[in-house]
């Protein structure tokens, strides 16, 4: 019987630094102010990032996976000047 | 001088480089090199990241042409002491790749900003700004929707103390003030360069301003400053 190869998902929130200022986020809060959305405060905008892992990280132990997808998030995903980022893994 | 030129896929302003390099070095146009390539030549002086939206912006702007295979040897030239000028998407793929500190962000407006600027020279101790006088205010155009540079106090700070502050956004006298800030830059910065002063990244198009007939000259200067630091 032929192996079911194993796949995961991870999750990559990316979002600005506190005290970076967000002018879309402050658009959409503006927009939604004149939407008569009233009780809305501050608006911040970021990303989020789906990854398909497959091949020999998506065997591997869940902290291997977190330390693999942290490092790509640092090198590639998230600006570290400017945001944070959080893994989350699926599945 | 033998200048290098960068063209990554969404580059669009390498032709008027190309024209204001040449005119610059005696008739002698730069190298082209292409974002797939991994090699320069030995003996490049000069290493120029023109303008354009390099990979479409994805991701963040500048992010993908900072991981393309011959930003690996542009660092590697730079850290040697190779010269770099970054222009507007350049500037933006500079700041990806580490060669310069900060980030580009959206413009605090949210709109896309194409137009003529006023720049003052905040110093002229650099081989890319020699032939201008400090506190000269030259009128340049601009043409980008992320050019907000953030950095933070204490790394502005210390631009300001070592002089790496190449142009703010001003009036036409010079005066910087927050009606001059074209994008929300932080402290109006439109330019800054690297703590050896052989990398300068810059928002705005000095080769845009390098013909009487289309744009005015004031961009020149920086072209023949660093024609004549490096032949």
């Amino acid at each position: 019987m032929k192996e079911r190869q194993q796949t995961m998902k991870a999750r990559v929130h990316v979002s600005l630094k506190n005290g970076v200022l967000d002018p879309q986020g402050r658009a959409i809060g503006q927009a939604l102010h004149s939407l008569g959305f009233a009780d809305v405060g501050e608006v911040r905008q970021g990303k989020l990032i789906e990854l398909e892992l497959t091949g020999a990280l998506a065997s591997k132990p869940k902290a291997e996976i977190e330390a693999a997808v942290k490092d790509m998030a640092q090198k590639l995903l998230a600006n570290m000047v400017i945001e944070n980022y959080s893994v989350e893994l699926v599945g | 001088m033998k200048a290098a030129l960068i063209t990554f896929p969404g580059s669009n302003r390498e032709r008027d480089m190309r024209m204001a390099l040449t005119k610059a070095n005696g008739g002698k146009a730069p190298l082209d090199v292409w974002h797939g390539d991994s090699d320069l030549p030995k003996d490049i002086d000069l290493i120029v990241l023109p303008g354009g939206f390099s990979y479409g912006d994805y991701l963040r702007c500048g992010a993908m042409a900072a991981n393309s295979p011959i930003m690996r040897e542009v660092k590697k030239r730079a850290d040697a002491g190779v010269r770099v000028l970054a222009v507007c998407n350049g500037f933006q793929i500079a700041c990806e790749t580490g060669l310069l500190p900060g980030a580009l962000m959206t413009n605090a407006g949210l709109q896309f900003i194409c137009r003529e600027v006023n720049l003052r020279i905040e110093t002229t101790a650099s081989e890319f700004t020699k032939k201008y006088r400090k506190g000269q205010t030259i009128r340049v155009p601009v043409a980008h929707h992320d050019g907000n540079y953030t950095l933070d106090a204490d790394s502005v700070k210390r631009l300001e103390d070592e002089d790496r502050i190449a142009f703010r956004y001003a009036d036409p006298l010079g005066k910087v003030a927050p009606e001059t800030n074209l994008n929300g830059s932080v402290g109006n910065i439109a330019g800054i360069y690297n703590a050896k002063k052989t990398v300068l990244g810059l928002m705005p198009h000095p080769e845009n301003a390098t013909d009487p007939v289309c744009g005015g000259m004031d961009g020149y200067g920086l072209f023949e400053s660093i024609a004549e630091s490096l032949s």
